[in-house]
């Protein structure tokens, strides 16, 4: 377990940096944890952050990367619609990365 | 996460490589929490007692597996393992020589269990279990991926995986868990299977699914989950429901029960072929992970059990869901449970039925039909999943593992051509994350790992132009999608074989 400070308050993480309680998620959180991972955040990043967590909320897990591809296709274009795209805005791959970002936990198995 | 990942460069000659001592030196895999521990049952954390508990274990295990003993005792250290481990060859860390690795365990056994060990510890190379040993084993152990490539090769058929399985069942006990293996298995507990997807997130990528290959193909395949009376019963990782490009083969094996007009069904409840039970070496964690799969089968009725692609699942399946569950023949004619199964069960085919096995059968019956050309960008090989190579079999002759999967990439491809023959069917090497090692933690050792099969396939690739490798294992398509780039190959030549059955099958007709 660690911690990690963002605007004066105190965040418990896991090993990995995944935050251990996730109602403490917010924005600032969101820009410290991308910038640990060296991740400049855009509009388009908040938008496969945000459905991730609005896909979290409704099913207690984040969505498949086909899901999200979908989705992301869907309001943003066509050709954004791919898993391509996503790699680009979250070059861990978007399943971890954009998961550690949004204060989702991580998927396990063999993903 | 390791600061450093690199890929060693792919040597000139592969030989022996130069030993670096201590390269792979280290804390291991992140240790598992209490939380995680005590959920399968072990002690939280590192219990006071932990060298008289874990030497009793080791003495109930070696009481229990007449095998373990065997192995303890036959080593001669001839060294004809020794540079066949894919980790080895990767770190160039000696303690990595399988032979080397399973000394960490043999030198204890030798202190605590043989004469001249309790008496000249110091002559015959015992040492005692000290802190510093149990934390080398946490490490080494967990820079094994169970994939028995060494014991091919070795005179005496020492199963190094099993020296591996009992080691790791030694720290559980004592409460020196692994987070990755341990989370995953509360989760199956827990949920139904190794993502924690629960099912109404599974019905919902199931549905998207349907609308995906409607729209692709114009065609109505559907995938039916929790559906009573249906005839097949398909037991898939959860990889398949979420990642790429495992989907892919999901969709394929959808195709084939569709164009066969078999009626099939997902579950819910066992939602999850993985049985990480298996890579921890614990006999009760394997059975109640399986028995899942039994309970569901009888509430369906179904007559049949299927297998998606997934390497160690086929071995449980293949190996121990006879005896564990009654799928397939041997279980106690006491388990009342396990006979009703056998009876529901139609043993006019086998039982488990690997997809690939399945999929064949009807091509060979000329019921399934195929546009090859759809395959035509690819330039295909296949790996051959350790688990499925080396600890079970396909069809009904040796080695009908090896040519099963291969015999359908060439019934819907043109293009194939095999890697360097050292490396595939009963020689080939792990994809560098089997085994329970398919964590972030362990990155830096799964890109190392990954050498030997990128050198083969790198090989393939200059000669053949090879652009594609398909295999039938979950872990191998998440490990290779992640390593490839390290190599300096594209994150998508990897697929699943299904992916391929997929592509190029015709569905509406015949």
């Amino acid at each position: 377990m660690a911690n990690i400070e963002v605007e004066g308050k105190s965040y418990e993480t896991d090993e990995e940096g995944y935050l251990v309680n996730l109602a403490d998620w917010n924005k600032d959180i969101a820009n410290y944890i991308a910038k640990t991972e060296n991740v400049d955040m855009t509009d388009q990043h908040w938008e496969v952050i945000n459905f991730l967590r609005e896909y979290f909320e409704e099913y207690q897990i984040a969505p498949a990367v086909r899901v999200l591809t979908k989705a992301i296709g869907k309001k943003l274009g066509a050709d954004k619609g791919n898993s391509e795209y996503l790699y680009g805005l979250f070059p861990y791959g978007p399943g971890k990365q954009a998961c550690k970002i949004a204060g989702l936990p991580k998927p396990t198995g063999c993903v | 996460m390791s600061a450093t990942i690199t890929a060693p460069p792919y040597r000139v000659i592969p030989i022996i490589p130069v030993l670096k001592p201590g390269a792979m030196e280290g804390s291991g895999p992140y240790v598992a929490s209490d939380k995680i521990q005590e959920a399968l049952g072990f002690p939280g954390h590192l219990v006071d007692n932990w060298h008289d508990q874990a030497i009793a274990k080791m003495g109930e295990l070696l009481g229990k597996y007449r095998s373990l003993k065997v192995y303890m005792d036959s080593c001669v250290h001839c060294g004809a393992c020794s540079d066949k481990c894919h980790y080895f060859i990767g770190t160039q860390d000696p303690k990595n020589m399988p032979v080397a690795r399973q000394d960490l365990m043999r030198s204890v056994y030798r202190r605590y269990f043989t004469l001249p060990g309790k008496i000249f510890p110091k002559l015959v190379g015992a040492r005692d279990l000290t802190r510093e040993v149990l934390d080398e084993w946490h490490n080494y152990f967990h820079q094994c991926s169970e994939c028995r490539r060494c014991s091919v090769f070795c005179p005496y058929g020492i199963d190094t995986a099993e020296v591996t399985m009992a080691a790791r069942e030694i720290l559980d006990s004592v409460g020196y868990g692994q987070k990755y293996d341990n989370e995953i298995i509360g989760k199956v507990h827990k949920i139904g299977n190794n993502l924690g997807l629960p099912a109404p997130a599974l019905r919902d990528t199931l549905e998207g699914l349907e609308e995906d290959v409607k729209e692709d193909t114009g065609i109505d395949v559907r995938f039916p989950v929790d559906v009573k009376g249906a005839e097949v019963l398909l037991i898939t990782p959860s990889a398949d429901f979420f990642a790429e490009p495992h989907i892919d083969s999901l969709i394929g094996y959808a195709k084939v029960f569709h164009a066969a007009g078999t009626s099939w069904t997902l579950s819910s409840f066992a939602s999850e072929a993985g049985n990480f039970g298996m890579f921890i070496g614990n006999y009760e964690q394997l059975r109640t992970i399986a028995l899942r799969i039994r309970e569901v089968a009888l509430e369906l009725g179904v007559k049949r059990i299927v297998v998606g692609e997934c390497g160690h699942a086929w071995r449980v399946a293949y190996s121990f869901w006879n005896t564990l569950t009654g799928v397939g023949d041997g279980a106690d004619p006491n388990d009342q449970f396990a006979m009703m199964l056998q009876k529901q069960l139609d043993h006019r085919y086998k039982q488990p039925m690997h997809i690939c096995e399945f999929t064949l059968d009807l091509i060979e019956q000329k019921a399934l039909s195929f546009d090859k050309e759809a395959n035509d960008k690819h330039i295909i090989t296949f790996h051959d999943s350790c688990n499925v190579a080396r600890g079970s079999r396909m069809g009904d002759y040796p080695g009908g593992q090896f040519d099963i999967p291969r015999n359908i990439i060439k019934a819907v491809a043109n293009n194939f051509f095999e890697m360097n023959p050292d490396t595939t069917h009963e020689r080939t090497f792990c994809c560098g994350g089997g085994g329970g090692l398919l964590t972030d933690d362990l990155l830096d050792l799964r890109v190392k790992g990954a050498l030997p099969r990128m050198e083969a396939l790198k090989q393939a690739a200059d000669e053949h132009g090879v652009n594609f490798m398909a295999c039938i294992c979950a872990i191998c398509k998440t490990q290779f999608s992640k390593v490839l780039p390290y190599y300096g190959f594209e994150r998508n030549m990897v697929g699943g074989v299904h992916q391929l059955v997929s592509n190029a099958i015709k569905l509406g007709a015949k």
